[in-house]
């Protein structure tokens, strides 16, 4: 059974991350970047949760604590230097 | 006892596979809404569901499958530090977002801040094309500069 979870969770997982990075290519302006950014780096911690829990060890915690670490510092860091440089400001 | 041990693994391992399914789908949940939303407040909105629930479904998936005591509270201090860290980031995005004007106003059911802004805008003499706060060196928030008043950003008035 863990198997076919395994393999379900790839593929939603797979899904999710090639529309969070089409949403960075995309993304019309650099704030939605930096969601779009987010949500993929959480999708990264869903991926490690998920192998955790399959293989059954707790090697990757560590890692996911960093991850929100890192989340954290590089979207405000983002959002305190961001500005408007878009010739029609209702483009969004 | 062995089949009643054997039973409730089974479905310990059922309910840790049923929240792995829903934690990933939070994910792809996320991944529409990102693509579908019109706009930055509405996208926020979707984000934050494979931050906060997402990865708590998974970690209590994780630590069902673990099977251990000592491994909760290590899951828990995970989980609240996401919980710490996310609001705070989500309102530095949704600040900025707000003063570079990046939002449909006609979308929003209700803009608390507007009359704050305008009030600002007015006692500070800003024109229409340069509104408060599009400028990222401007830390303080406009609402609270205009209410200063007699401080030393009055010079302008």
């Amino acid at each position: 059974m863990m198997q076919l979870v395994l393999t379900v969770t790839a593929v939603v997982l797979s899904l999710a991350a090639a529309g969070a990075i089409i949403r960075i290519a995309i993304g019309p302006s650099l704030l939605d970047r930096v969601l779009a950014a987010d949500v993929l780096l959480a999708i990264f911690g869903a991926a490690l949760c998920i192998d955790m829990a399959v293989n059954r060890h707790l090697n990757n915690l560590m890692l996911l604590v960093a991850l929100s670490i890192i989340g954290f510092v590089g979207s405000v860091t983002v959002a305190r230097f961001v500005a408007d440089r878009r010739e029609s400001v209702r483009e969004s | 006892m062995n089949p009643e041990t054997l039973l409730g693994d089974t479905v310990i391992d059922a309910v840790s596979a049923v929240f792995m399914v829903v934690g990933a789908l939070m994910s792809l949940g996320a991944a529409i809404g990102l693509l579908r939303f019109p706009d930055l407040m509405s996208r926020m909105h979707a984000a934050t569901k494979p931050q906060v629930l997402g990865l708590f479904l998974l970690l209590v998936a994780l630590g069902l499958q673990l099977r251990t005591w000592w491994a909760w509270p290590v899951l828990l201090v995970a989980w609240l530090f996401q919980l710490l860290t996310v609001p705070v980031s989500a309102h530095m995005v949704g600040r900025a977002g707000y003063r570079t004007k990046h939002l449909h106003p006609e979308l929003l059911s209700s803009d608390e801040l507007e009359a704050v802004v305008q009030q600002a805008a007015g006692k500070r003499g800003f024109d229409d094309e340069n509104p408060a706060g599009s400028n990222p060196d401007d830390a303080g928030s406009p609402d609270r500069r205009g209410r200063l008043g007699g401080g030393p950003g009055a010079g302008s008035a």
